[in-house]
């Protein structure tokens, strides 16, 4: 049998040790009535020859970027990927390794996941990173329980209309179920932003919390200066969700803004699509909040001859000491999607960061650019934006009809989730589509391709 | 273990001083920092909440564990120890001194009474020990 | 007797932060400067990243290499970590994985191309459900915690829909800390319930403290002592009576696959770890998967979007006006998945029932073999681990942690320690199925060895690991001077000191 080494000696020696003679009976207190009804009624197995056929098989009924392209951002982005991060995550050593309860022999582990929790302080500007949650949605859900623990006698919630639907919604089934916490959305301004001049007026010693994507979902960049006066004077708490972390490599970090707590995807810093996960939620906050943080954190400290070493720390926040009154009931989260982050972060490096955020800021720009000028494409926002952009496209089912024999996937069409911008289309373009490929994809909408 | 006899005890293992006619002194007892191990936070209410007997006040926390703190008597506080924040670890060196937690202005003094003496909280921590090792023994008949 | 010695590690030493090291423009990543920089207003635009690494690609290479160096893992050191299944990670599931045709995947890509990404997971929650014998499987959570969460909104939603969700669920005393956190995410009260002298919960025990205001009852079995809860039908029965649900944490899988199905114990929902029972790699701490697996009776709850097989292709579906929504972003982990999928095929049905069959062979031999050194608090027969206590060896001033720290010197991770918190230093034994009797014959030596150290040297043991990397850590005095990240930079705008 596949990965059971035992041969039919080896079981004769572990049963007699036991004292037993046939194996059947060491479930011999287990109910007959379920052993009768047990036995899995699936194919047998295959040979590794065989898995390899028909993953592959699987595999090539998918489109990828390497034959399809394609301009799609709305919360996992394409870029590249330095060898190097694969090289260090396939080691047997990080990749099979446990939670570093023992420090002593994890000390691998926890040194890359402080360098982690450094990496995302720099990025974001805060004070204190944890050591990542299990992805951007359910950080900001996150999020925003730590604000109502804080905010004890609040109840209501400020979310921007402009933030990820599906961070919407997790935000709303996480809420559902503890005592009436309203949430309140806030509607996006023409130029694509959040109306500060809506939330000021709704705005009063309730509120907990206001939840802005920075970028938003329709990649603007949000004004977080007047956002952080009108929270300052209801002693409301600011929380940014970042989508697309490698924004963070060129625009004001959220810590500039004075955010309380910093959330974020994290997949676009040296993690693959893979259809949305593993990826992971970057949190990051002011430490005088570090006791009501979620997730686990990684500490320094020394050994008893001195030598400088890293722990789990602050563990009494965590389900396993707390239990039911635990900051969150997270125990497995995603350490090597984050190490793989970190390897990305120190090979790019400081340069390497915002060489590449430039680069996707002057592709996404030029292309545009073309679009509206060449395409006759009209914008829907007049706000900066990072590397994604919605731009109204007349007729937009039948334009899109055009893409598909060209093998281009044009843009998210937003009108599952945005009703009222029914012709609008959300088009990212990043450092991996090349040249060529804006050319088709502009000519396309020309209607000259 | 030490029960210094100029103290009174709660069976929440918390040890009150009065320092003056209705003001009392309140920490945990060597018993409790020894159970609970390092000290490396202690969070305490602030100058003039007002607490009540027999309810939470505050906590202290270890590497290992998070335990409340019981009021042992009812009242206003109005001091609190602000080395502790910077040196936990007082708790745990001198329990009984530098290792103090709160100044209560008490509501109501008639609250001591209900206190143990240092040889009633002595009898009371040696039977808590003995039920713990008869637990242990237990498990697994 | 050993034949091998599975090799302590050396005395090595932790090459220096990444951000001790380096020089200034040095980066790993060639690629070219654009020439026009300004395209969004400056006022958005921030310095460079103060305190950032710069490293050349080699460096970086040698830094990370380096710390892998300091780690044990399940390739380098037999991991008997009870509750944790760590069994072997099998390299064909990352050769797969790695598939661009699996990994460049856009969730949002139209469903037309995806369809091999969506058969896959349509056919992974099928060998799900039959696997644990539920009736629908949902793949979206991201690890077991979440879900539990999940499953408990889900009765909770069905509570609703009935007119009243409830307030409490019970959870035993030997529940992992993931189940009382997950109930008070979901707004419930715990109410605790006592295992009995055999080490199970007692029906009589439920029958008492059930009533209709209890939501759920939260159950693990085999339970974290290795042992079988017996009167789970009954139990079930019990809570079922007064319109209440079971959950099951299905972390323990590993024992009971092609032995007891949780749908035929009465079971209504029940998470599985894939990064335990389906041999997806640990990662120090994840990336792992917990899809849940739920009776008829919560099909209409399940988290949106759904997978369905339509009569041309694979479609994704929210038209589920009941469902509770969406716990996290997109279709769950899919990366893991993959991995789980290609495991089951590996296995197929076979593989699977061998591989509990053999699990509960190692933890029975294994407990055999160790009842003559080390307390076994109860006596019931163990399934796929085994928990022992520090009771004999504490008479002598040695205690479960100093046992876990000396195994470290003998080139073993140590086992599960001081879970469950029922019994006084709990040693959790789990070897898991891919282990050979020679390793395991190994790992008795070690304890044996240990156990008479106990008596000849306690001194040795309390002092222990000796020979790991790095000694006894002090986990207080990080607690106290919470120092969480390199300093060395003021954090940008703030005009906060740094950290030293």
């Amino acid at each position: 049998m596949r990965y059971t080494p035992h041969t039919a000696s080896d079981k004769e020696y572990l049963l007699k040790a036991i004292g037993l003679n046939r194996i059947e009976e060491l479930f011999s207190h287990i109910p007959q009535t379920l052993k009768d009804q047990a036995s899995i009624s699936l194919p047998p197995g295959l040979t590794e020859v065989e898995v390899r056929k028909k993953m592959a098989a699987l595999a090539v009924r998918n489109g990828t970027p390497e034959d399809w392209s394609l301009f799609l951002g709305g919360g996992i982005y394409h870029h590249a990927i330095p060898s190097t991060v694969d090289a260090v995550i396939s080691r047997a050593e990080f990749a099979t390794a446990y939670t570093p309860y023992q420090p002593e022999v994890s000390q691998g582990t926890l040194q890359a996941a402080y360098e982690y929790q450094t990496l995302i302080c720099q990025l974001t500007g805060m004070e204190v990173s944890n050591a990542g949650l299990y992805d951007g949605a359910s950080g900001t859900a996150e999020a925003v329980l730590m604000a109502r623990r804080i905010q004890k006698r609040r109840n209501r919630v400020f979310v921007s209309r402009a933030l990820h639907p599906q961070y919407r919604l997790v935000i709303a089934t996480h809420l559902k179920n503890l005592e009436k916490t309203e949430i309140v959305e806030i509607p996006f301004t023409d130029a694509g932003q959040m109306d500060i001049e809506f939330l000021s007026k709704e705005m009063d010693e309730r509120a907990i919390c206001v939840v802005v994507g920075y970028p938003n979902f329709f990649g603007a960049i949000e004004d977080l200066a007047p956002l952080r006066e009108a929270c300052a004077r209801h002693g409301v708490l600011l929380i940014s969700v970042t989508t697309e972390a490698l924004s963070l490599a060129l625009l004001k970090p959220p810590g500039f803004w004075g955010v309380d707590i910093a959330v974020g995807e994290g997949q676009s810093l040296g993690l693959p699509m893979s259809l949305g996960g593993p990826g992971y939620g970057f949190f990051a906050c002011q430490k005088k909040l570090v006791r009501t943080m979620p997730g686990r954190l990684v500490g320094e400290t020394e050994d008893t001859e001195g030598r400088r070493g890293f722990v789990l720390t602050l563990a009494t926040r965590e389900q396993h000491i707390r239990r039911e009154k635990a900051t969150s009931n997270i125990c497995t989260t995603q350490t090597l999607c984050t190490l793989a982050s970190t390897v990305f972060m120190a090979t790019l490096g400081k340069g390497g960061m915002r060489r590449l955020a430039e680069a996707n800021v002057a592709r996404a720009h030029e292309t545009r650019g073309r679009l509206v000028k060449d395409a006759r494409l009209v914008p829907t926002f007049g706000a900066p934006f990072f590397n994604e952009f919605v731009l109204n496209v007349k007729g937009l089912t039948k334009v899109l009809s055009r893409f598909e024999s060209k093998r281009i996937v044009p843009g998210i069409p937003l009108k599952p989730w945005y009703p009222e911008l029914g012709e609008g289309l959300l088009i990212c373009v990043t450092e991996m589509n090349e040249r060529e490929e804006i050319d088709r994809l502009v000519e396309t909408f020309s209607g000259n391709g | 273990m030490n029960f210094p006899d100029n103290l009174k005890y709660s069976k929440e293992h918390e040890w009150v001083m009065m320092v003056e006619d209705a003001v009392a002194l309140i920490g945990i007892t060597e018993f409790a920092q020894s159970e609970l191990g390092d000290v490396v936070y202690v969070e305490l209410p602030e100058v003039g909440e007002k607490i009540t007997k027999d309810d939470p006040f505050g906590s202290v926390e270890s590497v290992k564990a998070v335990s409340d703190l019981f009021a042992p008597v009812s009242g206003t506080v109005i001091e609190v120890n602000d080395s502790l924040p910077d040196s936990p670890e007082l708790v745990n060196e001198d329990s009984y001194g530098d290792g103090w937690m709160i100044k209560v202005q008490m509501s109501d003094k008639e609250e001591l009474k209900d206190l143990l003496t240092p040889d009633e909280y002595a009898e009371y921590v040696e039977r808590q020990q003995e039920e713990d090792d008869e637990e242990d023994e237990k498990d697994g008949e | 007797m050993s034949k091998h010695s599975l090799g302590t590690v050396n005395r090595l030493r932790a090459p220096p932060l990444i951000f001790e090291s380096g020089s200034p423009e040095r980066s790993g990543f060639f690629w070219p400067e654009e020439k026009k920089t300004d395209w969004i207003p400056s006022q958005f635009v921030r310095d460079e990243i103060a305190g950032f690494p710069e490293l050349g690609e080699l460096e970086v290479l040698r830094h990370f290499t380096c710390l892998s160096h300091l780690n044990y893992s399940i390739e380098g050191q037999f991991y008997p970590l009870g509750s944790c299944t760590m069994k072997y990670n099998p390299k064909i599931n990352e050769v797969v994985a790695r598939l661009p045709g699996l990994s460049l995947l856009h969730p949002l890509a139209p469903t037309v191309l995806i369809q091999g990404a969506l058969e896959l997971l349509y056919d992974l929650e099928r060998m799900l459900v039959e696997i644990s014998g539920m009736d629908h499987v949902t793949l979206q959570p991201a690890a077991g915690a979440q879900g539990e969460l999940t499953g408990l909104m889900m009765i909770r939603a069905y509570l609703t829909a009935q007119g009243n969700p409830r307030k409490k669920i019970l959870v035993p005393d030997t529940a992992h800390g993931t189940n009382p956190a997950s109930c008070s995410l979901c707004g419930y009260d715990v109410v605790q319930i006592p295992s009995n002298e055999r080490g199970i919960i007692d029906v009589a025990k439920v029958r008492t403290v059930m009533d209709e205001e209890v939501a759920a009852l939260m159950i693990t079995n085999p339970n974290t002592f290795g042992i079988f809860e017996q009167d789970i039908q009954a139990i079930a029965e019990v809570v079922h009576h007064k319109g209440g649900l079971i959950y099951m944490d299905g972390a323990n899988l590993n024992a009971i696959m092609g032995i007891a199905k949780p749908g035929h114990m009465g079971v209504d929902a029940l998470h599985m770890n894939l990064h335990k029972t389906f041999s997806t790699p640990h990662g120090g701490g994840g990336p792992g998967a917990g899809p849940v697996g739920v009776k008829d009776i919560l099909r209409d709850f399940l988290p949106i979007p759904r997978i369905s097989k339509g009569s041309k292709r694979y479609e994704l579906r929210e038209d589920f006006p009941l469902s509770i929504g969406r716990v996290r972003s997109f279709l769950g982990n899919f990366g893991v998945l993959v991995r789980a999928y290609t495991y089951i095929i590996s296995l197929g049905a076979d593989g699977l029932e061998e591989t509990s069959r053999m699990a509960v062979l190692n933890a029975n031999y294994l407990r055999k073999r160790l009842e003559e050194y080390y307390h076994l608090p109860y006596s019931e027969p163990c399934m796929h681990e085994c928990v022992f206590t520090d009771r004999v060896q504490q008479k002598l001033g040695v205690h479960t942690m100093d046992i876990a720290k000396r195994l470290l010197d003998y080139g073993f991770h140590p086992p599960t320690i001081y879970f469950p918190l029922v019994v006084s230093g709990a040693i959790m034994i789990e070897p898991t199925e891919t282990e050979d009797p020679e390793t395991l014959d190994s790992f008795i030596d070690a304890m044996i060895s240990i156990a008479r150290e106990a008596k000849e040297n306690a001194t040795l043991v309390n002092t222990a690991p000796h020979s790991t990397p790095v000694q006894r850590l002090d986990e207080a005095g990080a607690a106290r001077r919470l120092v969480l990240r390199w300093g060395g930079s003021k954090p940008e705008g703030s005009g906060q000191k740094a950290e030293r």
